[in-house]
């Protein structure tokens, strides 16, 4: 009998469901996650505009980061593979994911370009997501944590008018800071206020991939997500929701 | 714009349910967006519209539910308001988001046979 409307109609049916529409895509986010937790593999999803600065931040970060770690990338872009060739050139073993008209990266595309790394001898997987600050939000990876990065080029406010984006990030890279004598109206006090107006205790650290001042602290903070991944403190995390 | 392959997902659901009940038409959705889900409401209706045409959800407006976002501390329970910081302003304990980033498919209307 419909209910609905009260028409009457008895061949008209409510179904009631609560489903969440993304369920497919966070199945293989789960399957994905299951992956890396498996091997030990700190997966990290980096997310920011275009220009943020998120490539040239995994390049210094593979210069950072010594000891024989074998460091693997998915750089999505919508049409071109510059970013994975960058990042190859700095000792990134990194594949490309072109998405044509899309947005954002999902978990399908992650685990498809997946089979296209060595992904199950890596320490590290850093999948650098498309440049925009709305779409990548939405999509769960599989990855251990969200890293946005938001340099001080793009204005103090950014969080206020990104909120979701900034409330998913576990940390933030506060970017390009060597530009600051530059730029006289920025202050990151103002950033890391609006930060706190969207993310509950944000964790943020200020760097520059140019000159490395900051890179040290953002390394230190990999090597200790990367020794919980290891020992399986993921896996003890996995259906607790947040793993950072 | 990811509200396309939102509504993607949303159809595929759609039609699962309707197949599994030998459904012959579909007559409405109704979906409950959160407001800090990252879903834009009226660009998921524009979608739903395009999508729908030549399917057997020609017919079927979406209802859509938009569900305020709410902070609340961990450990008194108070609310902290939207743009205010997100430490709890009552005991200073940390404060967590407790509605708004929902994406729900809520009830189908089909006809059946």
């Amino acid at each position: 009998m419909c209910e609905s409307c009260g028409c009457g109609d008895p061949n008209l049916v409510p179904v009631d469901l609560q489903q969440r529409i993304l369920s497919d895509n966070e199945r293989t986010a789960a399957h994905n996650r299951h992956h890396f937790v498996d091997r030990g593999l700190l997966a990290i999803n980096v997310m920011g505009s275009p220009g943020a600065g998120k490539t040239a931040i995994l390049e210094a970060t593979s210069r950072a980061l010594d000891g024989g770690r074998l460091i693997g990338a998915l750089a999505g872009d919508l049409a071109t593979d510059n970013d994975a060739r960058r990042l190859g050139a700095a000792g990134i073993r990194a594949e490309s994911i072109t998405t044509g008209s899309a947005c954002h990266l999902d978990a399908a595309m992650v685990h498809h370009a997946l089979h296209r790394l060595p992904w199950t001898d890596l320490d590290y997987l850093f999948i650098e997501n498309v440049g925009n600050l709305v779409c990548p939000a939405v999509y769960d990876l599989g990855q251990a944590a969200n890293v946005v990065v938001l340099a001080v080029t793009e204005g103090e406010d950014k969080p206020l008018k990104y909120p979701v984006m900034f409330h998913k990030a576990d940390l933030v890279l506060i970017s390009k800071i060597d530009l600051l004598p530059h730029l006289p109206d920025i202050s990151v006090d103002r950033i890391v206020d609006a930060l706190r107006r969207v993310m509950p205790d944000p964790r943020y650290f200020t760097l520059s991939a140019r000159t490395g001042e900051g890179i040290d602290d953002w390394v230190t903070w990999l090597r200790e997500q990367e020794r919980m991944a290891a020992s399986g403190a993921y896996a003890m995390a996995i259906g607790g929701g947040r793993l950072v | 714009m990811h509200e396309y392959s939102i509504v993607q997902a949303l159809y595929d659901s759609v039609m699962t349910q309707a197949a599994a009940r030998g459904a012959l038409s579909v007559h409405g959705v109704s979906v409950r967006i959160g407001e800090l889900s990252g879903v834009d409401p009226g660009l998921l209706d524009t979608a739903w519209r395009t999508f729908r045409v030549h399917t057997m959800c020609e017919s079927a407006p979406m209802e859509v539910a938009v569900v305020p976002a709410k902070w609340a501390c961990r450990d008194c329970a108070a609310e902290v308001a939207r743009g205010r910081i997100l430490r709890c302003p009552a005991c200073g304990g940390s404060v967590r988001l407790t509605q708004g980033d929902e994406i729900l498919l809520e009830r189908i209307v089909m006809e059946v046979a």
